[in-house]
């Protein structure tokens, strides 16, 4: 181990993960806020409006109130599992924030195999609702599992054909590199948005479903089963599958600018339009900033689905359209429709 | 043909753009939450809220015991006792219970006072903190009145004439 060899080597790495971490958690807290506030004006109401200014400090005092309160384990409950199960659906969420490019250069880890690196880490989120509806020993928290872990299976499908179309024309797995293929003259045209468009919304409905928000929170379904598979957990452990939650939402939010609407390009590059062509984080930022939002507006708009509509939609319609367009991104590879980068 | 068409307006998600862009123009509505104990809704003159009995401008109380009200109110919720005054011997009440559980403030009690005696003000924020507080007596009662006489006559004059 290098590690104790050169602690600076690894003081730096723990300081570079805090710089990703605590910031994560902050926008975690302050998306809850922005979540309330958006589907209140979407109802017509106002949304927290009293703790500290526009009722910013919301989410923190909700934080406050969530880690004061006692964890109550279920009589039958198997315990290692029930105390494992929000960590290993907290920790990959936190993880994966390890190969998320912010700009040209600015990544934890730049990894050649980053899309692996996304799709292994989402996949091992699913396991924490699993073994946390399992070792619940309710009724309740076992279906919701089962319900969350037949709607991954479906939608991992769709989501990764849509990374492999995204792969065929970038050619390349490192997210810095997806974005640089999506440089270019003609400005928000030359990213594979256009090209890959029916895949662009198969991967942003597939992504909503990966996170269980609505309208497929059927895993949490509280009118049908309470509140699915986190029924018997209070306290800190909701908590962290409530942060989890919220990270993969925002994880959603980078991945999808980041593989089809250009990461940190500008919608106006190569128009020389001055800094508003210029690339730089902020467009991220931006780009992340109206996805995250969408999300919202989704939950406020939609009711949730049947839970067959769900299978017919992820096995009937997405997958034949990602195998189709996998078929057409290899035609547009092969007789150079799409260049990659500049 | 139909089902053709059908099936590619599922497929184009059209409804679903349809309803994003109806809460799209609900969120820049204007709202209409009310900051509540900062600002309340207007109430009427007619609002039927907690219960008060009311006096004579020379402090004589107005009940006479004749049990109308507790005759007609239809939840049980009046319970009333009567004597002859020690004083000048009239009959008065001894005793003018209300139970606030039972009461569904339908207004009988007022309707059927000859007297003016029992009245519903418009409050309508109060609570309780001990089990038996729910049943307010004819001191509790007399002491409303006493303390809200000035709006309880401004809302009955105010509605007088329609009536």
């Amino acid at each position: 181990m290098s590690m104790s060899s050169d602690p600076m080597i690894f003081l730096w790495a723990l300081a570079k993960i805090l710089v990703i971490a605590v910031p994560l958690i902050i926008a975690v807290a302050m998306y809850v806020w922005w979540e309330r506030k958006v589907i209140g004006w979407m109802h017509v109401r106002i949304g927290p409006n009293k703790i500290g200014p526009f009722g910013l400090l919301q989410a923190f005092a909700d934080v406050t109130k969530l880690l004061i309160k006692e964890i109550i384990i279920p009589t039958n409950a198997n315990r290692f599992l029930y105390f494992t199960a929000p960590l290993l659906s907290v920790i990959p969420a936190l993880a994966v924030w390890a190969i998320i490019p912010f700009d040209n250069g600015v990544v934890l880890s730049n990894a050649n195999a980053g899309v692996l690196f996304l799709l292994a880490m989402t996949s091992l989120g699913v396991y924490g609702i699993i073994l946390a509806g399992w070792a619940s020993n309710s009724r309740y928290a076992l279906l919701g599992a089962m319900r969350s872990a037949a709607q991954m299976i479906s939608y991992e499908i769709c989501i990764g054909m849509a990374l492999v179309c995204v792969l065929i024309l970038a050619g390349s797995l490192n997210f810095t590199a997806i974005v640089e293929a999506q440089a270019g003259s003609k400005g928000l045209f030359d990213w594979f948005w256009l090209p890959l468009l029916p895949m662009f919304f198969v991967f942003y409905i597939s992504g909503v479903a990966e996170t269980n928000r609505l309208p497929f929170d059927v895993a949490e379904g509280e009118s049908e089963i309470v509140a699915g598979f986190h029924v018997e957990y209070s306290g800190s452990a909701f908590a962290l599958f409530f942060l989890a939650e919220y990270a993969n939402m925002i994880l959603l939010s980078f991945i999808a600018p980041i593989l089809f609407m250009g990461g940190w390009l500008s919608p106006f590059q190569g128009w020389h339009l001055g800094w508003l062509s210029a690339p730089g984080w902020w467009w991220l930022i931006l780009k992340f900033f109206v996805f995250a939002t969408s999300l919202l507006w989704l939950r406020a708009t939609f009711p949730r689905y049947r839970y067959d509509q769900i299978m017919r939609l992820g096995w009937k319609v997405f997958i034949p359209i990602s195998i189709a367009w996998i078929f057409v991104a290899g035609l547009f590879k092969y007789f150079n429709v799409v260049t990659a980068g500049h | 043909m139909k089902r053709i068409v059908e099936y590619l307006k599922s497929l184009l998600l059209l409804e679903l753009a349809a309803g994003l862009w109806l809460t799209l123009k609900y969120m820049f509505k204007p709202k209409f939450t009310m900051y509540f104990p900062m600002e309340t809704i207007p109430r009427s003159v007619r609002f039927r809220g907690l219960h008060a009995l009311r006096r004579y401008p020379n402090g004589e109380e107005r009940c006479i015991a004749c049990k109308l009200c507790e005759a007609v109110c239809p939840a049980l919720a009046i319970t009333i006792d009567s004597a002859p005054r020690a004083s000048d011997g009239q009959r008065r009440t001894t005793r003018y219970d209300i139970d606030l559980f039972k009461c569904i403030y339908c207004g009988f009690c007022e309707e059927s006072c000859p007297v003016d005696s029992i009245v519903l003000t418009d409050i309508l924020e109060y609570h309780m903190e001990r089990r038996g507080e729910n049943i307010i007596t004819k001191p509790q009662l007399l002491a409303m009145g006493d303390r809200f006489e000035k709006s309880i006559a401004a809302n009955r004059a105010q509605d007088a004439a329609y009536r």
